[in-house]
């Protein structure tokens, strides 16, 4: 569904993506994970074309991001790390506009607007300037926006950045649900836990260069199931297990103090970059 | 080509959204205009054959239009640079021509929409010129053009708010005064006439008070004009792709 395959991209003397190869499959939930300026938004701006690709190939359900751009963006919806709302306009206008520019008939329009703001519980601020809302619902504007032609790809760049703990939690199960009904959804984040609960796949990029791509219980297996972190001289060390036994085997072994956990998606990324997501 | 119907209807309905704060803030400047230059100073000044307010009424079409069609341009930097919402249109299956047809006419309507302002201020101030003359109409839209398409295609080229606002101090801003706007180009030597000639506001300006006082038209400044709104047309649908990074 979206095959990329050596793509390098360089602004001047800064080379932002390195060789990046993925393939993401239909109907996958995939979540591209790293840090702050590792390449993730511009991964996205060149496959939704914003951005253009210095070398490489992309293709989006088998139309090529450069040569067939039109074509290739009507597979995708994106949703932008801003919420780039017309937030004086209401949240009917917003859509009709996203509509207009996918060249959606009037009837259809109409049609999806309705059955979308049914779908997030807008329904009720259907003629309700943006300006007026909160972020949450902002933030699902923004989702059923993307949603309004029926993509076969969500491009999603760091959805849930800046919302609190519940509303993100709303986010993902509207995220799941979009899923469920066949749409490929590739999400950026340097959330692990949201890569944790939503991925079936993540991969990891790291100063443009992709390290490693699996399951979110793959990654993690590769360093065992359960951490100690130890607290020495001001600086944290982690240790990882296998079983459980064996991590409190080792525990009781320690003079310094630590924390007993289980692996996760950070874990996986340290050991394989040597820095934290965050 | 349709696409260009999706930018156009953005922009009136932002139009719709700041409707009065939009007419108030275009009918400041002329009406200031009006009562200084044409009412204060200008009373006991005729020009060729005409009352001072007579003259200034056609000048002031022709550089509102201008500015007005010009803002079209600030208005994309905002949307491209604070809010965002270019992206929305970038990442839309709407070609180039699409776009800037959509932002260019969105510059035309906001101009027609001043000049609408300026015909009624100067019926208020009793100024009776020949607004129904289609050649007035003509000139004020090839005017439009000229300026939108130029903002449209700046908008695209500029890297900040600022650099599009340093271009209106040093280009638009002193069109605004020495196109013909206030006094007969002819007043001026020689030589600055030719520079003036130049300039498409002059010939704005000549076509729109010609056309308002019933003589006979030239139609060089209309072919003029048309050529340039062509050019920076054709300029602006080539360097959207340059906002592309």
């Amino acid at each position: 569904m979206i095959r990329i395959e050596k793509l390098n991209k360089v602004y001047g003397h800064s080379h932002v993506l390195k060789d990046v190869s993925l393939h993401v499959r239909e109907g996958e939930m995939f979540a591209y994970l790293g840090p702050n300026g590792a390449g993730k938004t511009t991964t996205i701006r060149i496959l939704t074309g914003l951005t253009r690709l210095s070398s490489g190939d992309a293709w989006l359900n088998g139309f090529h991001v450069e040569r067939e751009t039109l074509a290739a963006k009507r597979q995708c919806g994106v949703v932008f790390q801003a919420i780039n709302l017309d937030s004086e306009l209401t949240v009917f206008e917003n859509l009709t506009i996203h509509g207009l520019l996918f060249h959606m008939p009037l009837k259809e329009r109409k049609q999806r607007i309705n059955e979308l703001v049914d779908y997030v519980g807008l329904s009720d601020k259907l003629n309700v300037a943006v300006s007026r809302l909160s972020g949450g619902l902002k933030r699902r504007l923004t989702i059923i926006r993307a949603l309004m032609h029926s993509p076969r790809i969500l491009f999603l760049d760091e959805p849930t950045v800046g919302l609190d703990a519940s509303i993100r939690r709303r986010i993902w199960a509207l995220m799941k649900k979009i899923q469920k009904n066949g749409t490929t959804i590739f999400l950026t984040t340097h959330y692990i836990e949201e890569a944790e609960f939503l991925a079936e796949r993540v991969a990891f990029i790291d100063e443009g260069r992709v390290v490693a791509v699996d399951s979110p219980q793959a990654l993690i297996s590769r360093q065992g199931e359960w951490a100690i972190d130890l607290m020495m001289n001001d600086n944290i060390r982690s240790r990882y297990f296998r079983t459980k036994e064996e991590a409190k085997q080792y525990a009781e072994q320690q003079e310094d103090s630590f924390s007993f956990r289980r692996v996760n998606l950070e874990d996986a990324f340290l050991s394989l970059t040597g820095k934290k997501v965050k | 080509m349709n696409g260009f119907f999706a930018v156009y209807y953005r922009e009136m309905m932002i139009l719709r959204c700041r409707f009065l704060k939009m007419i108030a803030s275009m009918a400041v400047s002329p009406f200031l205009y009006l009562i200084a230059f044409g009412y204060a100073m200008g009373k006991s000044v005729t020009i060729h054959g005409h009352t001072y307010m007579e003259f200034l009424i056609p000048g002031l079409v022709a550089m509102s239009s201008m500015n007005r069609a010009f803002v079209i341009g600030s208005e994309i930097n905002i949307s491209r640079f604070y809010w965002h919402i270019f992206e929305e249109f970038q990442a839309a299956p709407i070609s180039n021509i699409s776009y800037v047809l959509g932002e260019t006419l969105g510059g035309i309507t906001r101009a027609f929409l001043s000049v609408g302002i300026i015909i009624g201020l100067g019926l208020l101030f009793g100024v009776m010129i020949d607004y129904w003359n289609i050649m007035f109409w003509v000139a004020v839209f090839l005017n439009s053009f000229v300026f939108s398409s130029l903002a449209v295609g700046m908008a695209m080229m500029v890297r900040s708010h600022a650099d599009q606002a340093m271009f209106t101090n040093f280009v638009i801003t002193p069109m605004a005064f020495l196109g013909g706007t206030f006094f007969p180009v002819s007043r001026l030597p020689v030589w600055a006439q030719k520079i003036i000639l130049l300039l498409p506001l002059t010939h704005a300006s000549n076509a729109i008070r010609a056309a308002s006082f019933g003589n006979p038209v030239d139609m060089f400044s209309y072919v003029i004009l048309l050529g340039t709104g062509l050019v920076f047309f054709l300029i602006a649908v080539k360097v959207v792709s340059m906002a592309r990074d």
